[in-house]
């Protein structure tokens, strides 16, 4: 008997049947802290502060594309009520004007975009029509960018990003909202 | 001394690992008690509406939030019913808004300073008025990089 567990006590190992737990105790541990929390939205640059008013710029009429979201969440596009779905082929044929046509803009770089909301209207609204517009942006920078490069925008360097940008500016003006409606 | 050698040759030296996973699991709760998950006291209902076109925001140390909504049921009292603006993890108003920003941008390296994004967490229900101010505030700031916070939307 004695023998036998001096040759025991020679072949001495760490008992590695607990390591199991304890990486799992270690998954568990990380998987309950790890907030998973989706960092995701539309980025957006804000016009830069100034006290004074801002100058007022004439355009052609047929150079904007006028979006109006009321207290209603209702949407007045160029004089006529439209539906959020309609929005993004809209401001598409509006920027490229395939057909030339006499109301529509006269140049992609012409093109802007303004939209205006009411301080009622929600913002799930105004974000789905600023969505749209940002969609029509993208895709038609897309379909430029297959054009020019055979890549999709996203897969461009930075020149010839800014290629594109040239020929298609994002040009989106936002008006101080009105306060017809009720909070 | 001999007495000593006999008592060696006997005992076996093995520490006993049976209440090692007792020990691991008392670790772990300790661990998830006191881990404070960053911003878990959402004070203000925010459900943020869905988008498509989306970015993703890289460094998360470059980015502060705000957050907008209508308070929770159980700061209805404190707080109204009407969206409120939280920062941080308390209500504020507009005008607590440089104050913060500044609170953030010391914090950073001076040459990513210019990289700084406000994440707008906003509910969805939440009307465009606050936002509007909000927007104008970190305008007079001079934070102009932000970011509207969505869920991406199945197309």
């Amino acid at each position: 008997m004695a023998k036998k567990s001096a040759k025991d006590r020679m072949s001495n190992e760490i008992n590695a049947g607990s390591m199991a737990d304890i990486a799992f105790l270690l998954l568990i541990f990380f998987l309950v802290t790890t907030t998973i929390v989706e960092d995701k939205g539309i980025l957006v640059r804000l016009p830069p502060w100034s006290e004074e008013p801002p100058e007022t710029l004439k355009f052609k009429t047929r150079n904007v594309y006028s979006i109006l979201v009321n207290a209603n969440n209702d949407l007045l596009v160029r004089g006529e009520p439209k539906r959020i779905t309609e929005l993004r082929e809209g401001i598409k044929e509006f920027i490229m004007n395939p057909q030339r046509r006499e109301d529509l803009a006269e140049s992609t770089t012409d093109a802007i975009v303004s939209l205006k909301n009411d301080r009622a209207t929600k913002y799930g609204t105004y974000l789905e029509v600023y969505n749209e517009v940002m969609a029509a942006y993208n895709e038609l920078r897309d379909e430029q960018a297959n054009k020019k490069f055979r890549k999709d925008y996203q897969y461009l360097t930075q020149e010839q990003k800014k290629e594109i940008n040239a020929i298609i500016p994002l040009k989106l003006s936002e008006a101080e909202p009105t306060e017809f409606g009720q909070e | 001394m001999s007495k000593f050698n006999k008592k060696r040759g006997k005992s076996k030296p093995e520490v006993s690992t049976a209440s090692l996973p007792d020990i691991i699991f008392m670790l772990l709760f300790f661990f998830m008690v006191t881990t404070v998950l960053r911003d878990a006291s959402l004070k203000v209902q925010n459900s943020t509406p869905q988008a498509t076109e989306l970015t993703k925001l890289e460094k998360k140390s470059l980015v502060n939030y705000l957050y907008i909504g209508a308070p929770k049921e159980e700061f209805k009292a404190e707080a109204g019913t009407k969206p409120r603006l939280q920062l941080g993890d308390k209500f504020a108003s507009t005008a607590d808004i440089p104050l913060f920003l500044e609170n953030h941008r010391v914090k950073i390296d001076e040459r990513q300073r210019g990289l700084i994004t406000s994440s707008l967490r906003v509910d969805r229900n939440v009307t465009m008025g606050i936002v509007s101010d909000v927007k104008t505030a970190l305008r007079k700031s001079n934070q102009l990089k932000v970011n509207y916070s969505a869920k991406k939307k199945a197309e």
